[in-house]
């Protein structure tokens, strides 16, 4: 569907830009007034062309702009250089990089992030998927209130939740374990991706439903075979979602995980902090090495990032 | 951000209502018969929540009417078993944080609602400024798509980390500002201008989001539309208040309602970008209990909890208003 859409844009696209010319054709007569009307949504001259091109790129320098500032920071072997950017092009070193990687436990809390990221992920998609249909499709008692109360969860501040939490982590032995902090971080993504999963089940239509269920499949196998494979747009941005509040928690994961050997990156940097006394520049080579997986993964989901937030699935 | 506007008008009707006017225990049973599966593939999230975010919810609320601290709540210590010594204290907690002698909740919360307010205002009217640039046919629209999308996918304790690095004394923002001759403000310890470097930050980090969101709520306005109104002569500007605006109210409205509730407990921005020692005025509500928490010894968990509720309390309150108006304004559409 997504690729549908923008292949149709492309196409309005080259139609527009000749149809732009003909417009421009048209302001040459006497009525220039109705010919000024008569040129539409993306036709436009080029002064406006170039109002928003450099918009867009001041937004985009603006956007980009601190990202590239903690890579370029990193790139400074000194302890002070970040005080000193200046002098950092004169001397850049991958020293930050390869005393991170080597001296450090980078690839344990990389490790660690990435089996509490992708935990989170499969479950939590899964469980908002399942959650989503339902509500999506079937007018059961109590769905009003089902998404009222994800609506609620969100509301909860860390700090009421964070001491009964360790309580309960705690009692059921799942304290400083994977499955504890992945099923913690699940209440706080599960809530939305559900929304947002239910908002694309409904944009699929009922009749392929319908359909599956006249061919012999199971509630479940309708939602297993024939929706989820449709609704991959919108399961690829939860996906995102819930990996990257998985990937980039802080709160939670410093406070439920306790042996070292578990620590996730966000903890691992702080710990990273302390006994280094701040040094930044390790501190930005760090970043830079784990900016990069969410990016990656961001970069595989970008092309469904905009359907999926919205419509998707096949117009009957 | 679905949260779909088509969905509520796709649903009804869709299968079966059950029939009014019988007993609540033969609805549920009726329903029960119906719908088992349906309750069968929510059951994970019901479980996930209720032990996870209900039952903390309740001992949470239960300690606020106690004197709990991280000496007298029960702990494991080793193979100790440290049991719980607290004792109930009532509403002495709500009374202490609403009027008590060292009263810091007001301060805090006049500055949760400018920080709130001037976030989604600014952060709404962003993402919808560039998503509408982005739904137009520009070149190198992909690409100014994934830079604009950075500050979202990189995690925030890496790009604040940056933001201190640039808005610190001899940074890259006050060189910027020096060059420009401009005044070089203290961005991280003099309080007026932390508030306006946290919203800045927050709306930097906030933007994405919301841009996407907003792209994607556009991108659902079907073309006939516009192109009606270009055959009645609509000026671009009449096209984006009648035509746009109206289309994308389904999925602004929610936006809205989540961007206040995410900015209300935004921690990480806070937390991350003062540290948890400096910028008392910065902290939001949520910070501040989360200081109240963490920041001293012993950890004064009720007190935390009370500043929690509140929030929470003052949260459900907005939602219900915002709700209903939403609602009314729907209907005076209709």
């Amino acid at each position: 569907m997504s690729q549908t859409t923008s292949d149709s844009t492309i196409a309005k696209d080259g139609r527009t830009t000749s149809d732009s010319r003909s417009a421009k054709d048209g302001r040459t007569t006497p009525d220039s007034r109705s010919a000024r009307k008569s040129r539409g949504r993306g036709r436009r001259g080029p002064l406006a062309s170039v109002g928003l091109h450099s918009v867009l790129a001041v937004a985009a320098f603006i956007a980009a702009f601190p990202v590239a500032w903690v890579a370029y920071v990193s790139l400074g072997p000194g302890e002070y250089d970040y005080q000193h950017p200046q002098r950092i092009a004169a001397h850049a070193s991958f020293s930050n990089y390869d005393h991170v990687l080597n001296h450090t436990d980078f690839f344990t809390w990389l490790g660690n992030s990435t089996i509490v990221a992708l935990g989170t992920t499969v479950v939590g998609v899964l469980v908002a998927a399942s959650a989503g249909y339902a509500v999506s499709r079937i007018r059961f008692l109590g769905r009003g209130s089902l998404m009222y109360t994800f609506l609620l969860t969100q509301m909860f501040p860390v700090s009421v939740l964070i001491v009964p939490l360790y309580k309960i982590l705690a009692n059921t032995k799942l304290l400083d374990t994977y499955p504890g902090l992945i099923l913690v971080y699940c209440t706080t993504a599960v809530p939305y991706c559900a929304w947002l999963l239910k908002g694309y089940f409904d944009t699929i239509p009922v009749e392929i439903d319908e359909a599956g269920r006249i061919d012999g499949l199971s509630p479940f196998g309708t939602f297993w075979r024939l929706i989820l494979p449709l609704a991959r747009p919108g399961l690829a941005v939860a996906a995102f979602y819930t990996f990257l509040t998985a990937w980039g928690e802080v709160a939670f994961a410093s406070y439920f995980l306790l042996s070292p050997d578990k620590f996730t990156l966000a903890v691992g940097l702080q710990q990273f902090v302390s006994q280094y006394n701040s040094q930044w520049n390790y501190l930005a080579a760090t970043g830079v090495l784990i900016a990069i997986p969410a990016a990656a993964f961001f970069y595989l989901v970008q092309k469904h990032l905009v359907t999926g937030l919205t419509s998707g699935g096949t117009k009957g | 951000m679905t949260v779909a506007a088509p969905a509520e008008a796709a649903t009804p009707g869709r299968s079966e209502e059950p029939r009014r006017r019988t007993g609540p225990l033969r609805r549920i049973r009726r329903s029960y018969d119906q719908f088992w599966y349906a309750w069968a593939m929510c059951a994970p999230v019901v479980v996930i929540l209720g032990v996870l975010v209900g039952y903390p919810l309740v001992l949470g609320i239960m300690y606020t009417f106690t004197d709990a601290t991280s000496l007298n709540v029960g702990h494991t210590i080793g193979v100790n078993k440290i049991p719980d010594t607290f004792s109930w204290v009532g509403l002495k907690q709500y009374v202490d944080i609403l009027s008590g002698p060292d009263n810091q909740f007001w301060p805090h919360f006049w500055w949760t609602i400018i920080w709130t307010v001037s976030c989604v205002a600014i952060t709404v009217s962003l993402g919808l400024g560039l998503a509408v640039l982005l739904n137009r046919q520009v070149r190198g629209r992909t690409f100014y798509r994934v830079l604009l999308v950075l500050p979202w996918a990189v995690p925030t304790f890496v790009t604040i980390f940056s933001w201190r690095l640039l808005l610190s004394d001899g940074g890259a923002v006050n060189h910027l500002l020096g060059a420009l001759g401009l005044g070089q403000p203290e961005w991280l310890s003099d309080p007026l201008w932390q508030k306006i470097a946290a919203i800045g930050v927050n709306v930097w980090v906030g933007v994405p989001f919301m841009m996407i969101s907003m792209l994607g709520g556009l991108q659902a306005i079907p073309t006939e539309l516009y192109e009606a109104a270009e055959m009645d002569g609509a000026t671009p500007w009449q096209r984006f208040r009648h035509v746009t605006l109206p289309g994308l109210r389904p999925v602004s409205s929610t936006l809205i309602l989540l961007g206040v509730i995410w900015t209300f407990n935004q921690f990480n921005v806070i937390f991350l970008l003062f540290g948890s020692t400096n910028g008392d005025s910065v902290q939001i509500l949520v910070t501040y209990s989360y200081r109240l928490f963490f920041g001293q010894n012993p950890m004064d968990y009720a007190g935390a909890a009370t500043v929690g509720v509140l929030c929470l309390s003052i949260l459900i309150v907005f939602t219900e208003f915002y709700r209903r108006w939403i609602r009314r304004m729907q209907g005076a559409q209709a």
